[in-house]
């Protein structure tokens, strides 16, 4: 396959950027699309030039590290993976493929494709955990749990935190995010100790961060590589509300 | 120098115990004024790091991708044993330690493997307290199912996600500290020397990897957790990223490495299919227990799929060749996994390979999709199948999964004693990068188990023992003759990769050296090979440094400078391996030497002269790095041929 890759360039956080044409010729379509920038970023090094910078690691989809904006769809084409996962059969010999980072005031641009994501980490740090300390649990099966509800919380808990939710959503909202974190804990016997303190200070924290809000037109669920249901959404409102009518914040 | 083990006395199920109820502890105040730095975040850093700021100490975490949550114990896919025996089906912490220990093809220490066994049972628990959503069963008690080279069922599993929910425990566990604290967490970091003072590990020194800022960082102990390195084979089953500089770095600076020959092949990975190709996908193991593995009877068969003139549904049952069935009838398609990779090898190097390489075998889902309907197979296996389809374009409740193996994990690493501790004073190694516990072989969801056992229940107890002689100590200086030292060389080895403007990518040295590894130093060693491999190699070495070309400076993020760096150390770890694997004139576990196996062609250990961990010290550029040995005492279990048959 030949194609023609429009490319965003921008060489740091304070550099404006601009779109850059490059070819790419004689792509197997058995070539995961990282590959293919591989082959690129390879060719250009031996002309000298400034390889793209990306952001990839465990290249199987589940690290959550590749984090590319491809002909407007975060990852890519198809439905349901990450771009590492994305193979050139996806598309056609002689197309042109636009490239673009996740763009998200949230997710400032570090250089070309990279982006810094680390307010997912402090929103996790807000609350996105059980405080337990190493040594402190009692044996596992002291505590049975509805295999429903573990199945559920484990749907909600295969969240890679890619941010594709956030690069889909018009407004740049984190919720679906949040909203798989909060909800896997909610669905727990475990998380109920810290049920009310946790939504409420995650939620702040992703405010606090620059996200938008919801207004539930269902992006971030067509294009979670993860098939992260927005059932998680209202299931963060509920929790938010039924934690702040109660609240001992207020 | 003699190297001591530090195993305690007593008998096998009472060491740690006893080690517990004896060792040195640190009082709550005096730990906020000790500094530990942990490198890496995956199951055993992250780990660790959480329960040592629970504790108290003030830890800095350290990792090179854009999160904790990102490291590659998230690509683990199978499960995380422990011995629990819910399953009453005649499990123990004896019969896990056994295992282990035949699996590592008793090459071993007992006394750690004894401890890992025993630890086991917390970390379920553990894991289970933090919100990981482990398999249950419609009682709601947990899951179980079965790994290779195991009779019982004790795996823990959370479909084909358990890395990830354990990472993220792990993590979640760290960003609550972080929340606290009590662990600062420097992201997008890298670690490229260790800072020595007096004899012990006091600091390192790291690239900020997105300004290039190269920093000090001081502490009383430093622990690596920075995983394995398998990736010197260029393609693996390993993230990008994945790399040994750290473990290098301290490796040639005084630090042991153990048996680093030991490499997991594993046999359920997608084949190679063109020259672009970056990485290997593993299927886990799991697949095993449901799937059979096959091969053409007849070699006109094996022609035509390799020609692609027919599928694998049209060659018959009586015309499949089982060949684990056949071989192995105790342990069937669930053997471990350096028998099944030899075994697929055998095959596909006599000709029965089944697609257009000629390097895979059949996985085949057919029977049990019979045996126990569709719905059955995809709610076990729905994300494995997935995953397959969307690589492979083929799909797999249809036609047989193709599969070959792929280099996976290291069983070799830095030698650490029953502390963890490396031989440098102060220096420890937790997780992959450390030799300790898997022998000359892993089985599977050993990997987990080890990290965690490490992290959360082994480590945070022995480096109080080492800690509790640093309270009066005081915070350690970076300005200091030995910081300026190991910044002044780091920092002269960008400077010489920057300038360098040779004409090749680091990617071209790369892929050469994989080559000659995995060709020369793979699932299948022998002498001349290996010594030839030697040459290669340090030819290779000599060219990277005469003609490697990386664009751009130092002061920005400049991933090909990420990547030359991470090169140069596979380069001389490469040469290591094949020396360690040369001087190693036996079979065992991952170690396969052509000159040595049974007429039924089954690996041939040497007990009497290589029942040893080879240990080896780095000796300075141009020499040649001395091997001592730890020899290696059973006391508790028999060494036998291992049989699986």
């Amino acid at each position: 396959m030949n194609l023609t890759l429009k490319v965003w360039r921008q060489k740091n956080a304070s550099d404006k950027g601009k779109i850059v044409e490059y070819k790419v010729n004689d792509i197997s379509p058995d070539c995961s699309f990282l590959e293919m920038i591989d082959i690129l970023n390879n060719n250009l090094v031996e002309l000298g030039d400034e390889p793209i910078a990306f952001d990839h690691d465990c290249r199987e989809g589940i690290c959550g590290m590749c984090s590319m904006f491809i002909n407007g769809r975060p990852h890519g084409p198809s439905d349901e993976i990450t771009t590492c996962q994305l193979h050139m059969r996806s598309f056609k010999d002689g197309d042109t493929i636009f490239i673009e980072p996740w763009r998200a005031e949230g997710f400032p641009v570090i250089k070309d494709l990279t982006v810094d994501r680390t307010a997912f980490d402090r929103i996790i740090e807000a609350g996105g955990y059980v405080s337990v300390n190493t040594g402190s649990a009692q044996d596992a099966n002291n505590l049975p749990i509805p295999k429903i509800d573990a199945d559920k919380a484990f749907d909600s808990a295969t969240c890679i935190g890619c941010g594709a939710c956030v690069a889909a959503c018009k407004n740049a909202s984190a919720m679906l995010f949040v909203s798989a974190k909060v909800s896997q804990l909610a669905l727990l016997p475990q998380g109920q100790v810290e049920r009310k303190q946790r939504v409420e200070n995650m939620v702040a924290q992703m405010d606090e961060e620059g996200f938008g809000s919801c207004t539930n037109t269902g992006a971030c669920e067509a294009e979670c590589p993860k098939g992260i249901s927005i059932e998680n959404i209202a299931r963060m409102n509920r929790e938010y509300f039924s934690a702040k009518i109660s609240s001992d914040n207020v | 120098m003699k190297l001591d083990s530090k195993i305690p006395k007593g008998p096998i199920d009472k060491k740690w115990s006893q080690y517990k109820s004896e060792v040195n502890l640190v009082n709550p105040a005096n730990k906020r004024h000790i500094d530990v730095i942990v490198i890496g975040t995956g199951l055993a850093g992250a780990s660790a790091a959480a329960t040592m700021g629970e504790l108290g100490y003030n830890v800095k975490a350290f990792c090179f991708q854009d999160s904790p949550r990102r490291a590659h114990s998230i690509a683990a896919q199978g499960g995380i044993n422990a011995a629990k025996n819910y399953q009453n089906d005649g499990d123990s912490v004896y019969r896990l330690f056994y295992d282990t220990i035949k699996g590592g093809d008793y090459r071993s220490r007992e006394g750690n493997v004894h401890r890992l066994a025993e630890v086991s049972r917390n970390i379920i628990d553990q894991c289970v307290a933090q919100g990981v959503p482990f398999a249950r069963e419609y009682g709601g008690y947990l899951d179980n199912r079965s790994f290779g080279g195991v009779q019982v069922k004790r795996t823990f599993y959370a479909k084909g996600q358990t890395g990830q929910q354990l990472l993220l425990g792990a993590y979640s566990a760290l960003a609550r500290q972080i929340k606290q604290k009590t662990v600062t967490m420097y992201n997008r970091h890298e670690m490229l020397d260790v800072v020595i003072v007096d004899g012990k590990a006091r600091g390192i020194i790291a690239r900020n990897l997105i300004t290039g800022e190269i920093e000090r960082h001081s502490a009383h102990a430093v622990v690596l957790a920075s995983g394995g390195y398998g990736n010197v084979f260029f393609l693996s089953t390993n993230a990008m990223g994945s790399n040994v500089t750290a473990a290098w770095k301290v490796h040639k600076k005084g630090a042991m490495f153990a048996n680093p020959c030991y490499t997991q092949i594993h046999p359920t990975c997608l084949p190679r299919t063109g020259d672009y190709q970056s990485k290997l996908t593993l299927m886990s193991e799991s697949l095993r227990n449901d799937g059979r593995v096959w091969v053409p009877k007849k070699k006109e068969d094996a022609v035509r799929l390799q020609k692609g003139e027919i599928t694998a549904k049209e060659i018959k049952d009586e015309d499949r060749d089982f060949y684990l069935e056949r071989r192995y009838p105790a342990f069937g398609n669930l053997v471990p996994r350096d028998v099944a990779s030899r075994a697929a090898k055998e095959r596909c190097d006599a000709g029965f390979g089944v697609n257009k390489t000629g390097e895979a075998v059949f996985l085949d889902f057919g029977y049990a999709i019979k045996r126990m309907g569709k719905d059955a197979v995809e709610a076990k296996y729905g994300n494995l199948f997935q995953m397959y389809e969307k690589i492979a374009d083929e799909n797999p409740y249809e036609l047989p999964m193709k599969i070959y193996p792929a280099v996976h994990y290291t069983m070799g690493g830095l030698w650490v004693d029953y502390n963890l501790m490396t031989n440098v004073p102060g220096l420890y190694a937790t997780g992959e990068c450390n030799f300790s516990d898997h022998g000359a072989n892993r089985l599977g969801a050993s990997a987990l188990m080890q990290g965690l056992a490490d992290g959360y229940f082994v480590l945070p107890y022995t480096i109080g023992n080492y800690l509790a002689d640093d309270i009066r100590t005081g915070a350690i200086s970076t300005d200091s003759k030995e910081f300026d030292e190991a910044e002044a060389n780091v920092k002269k080895t960008i400077d010489q990769l920057v300038n360098n403007k040779g004409t090749k990518s680091v990617d071209h040295f790369h892929k050469k050296l994989g080559n000659v590894m995995w060709e020369k130093c793979g699932m299948a060693r022998n002498k001349e090979g290996l010594k030839s491999a030697i040459e290669e190699i340090q030819q290779i070495k000599k060219d990277f440094w005469a003609d490697v070309l990386i664009p751009g400076t130092n002061e920005e993020l400049n991933l090909e400078l990420e990547k030359a760096l991470r090169v140069a150390d596979f380069i001389e770890l490469g040469e290591l391996m094949c020396r360690d694997a040369l001087q190693r004139e036996e079979s065992c576990g991952g170690h396969f030497r052509e000159e040595h196996q049974t007429e039924e062609g089954e690996a041939l250990r040497n007990d009497d002269d290589f029942a040893f961990v080879g240990a080896w010290e780095y000796k300075g550029e141009g020499t040649e790095p001395e091997l001592h040995k730890e020899e290696l005492v059973y006391e508790n279990v028999e060494m036998k041929q291992r049989s699986y048959k």
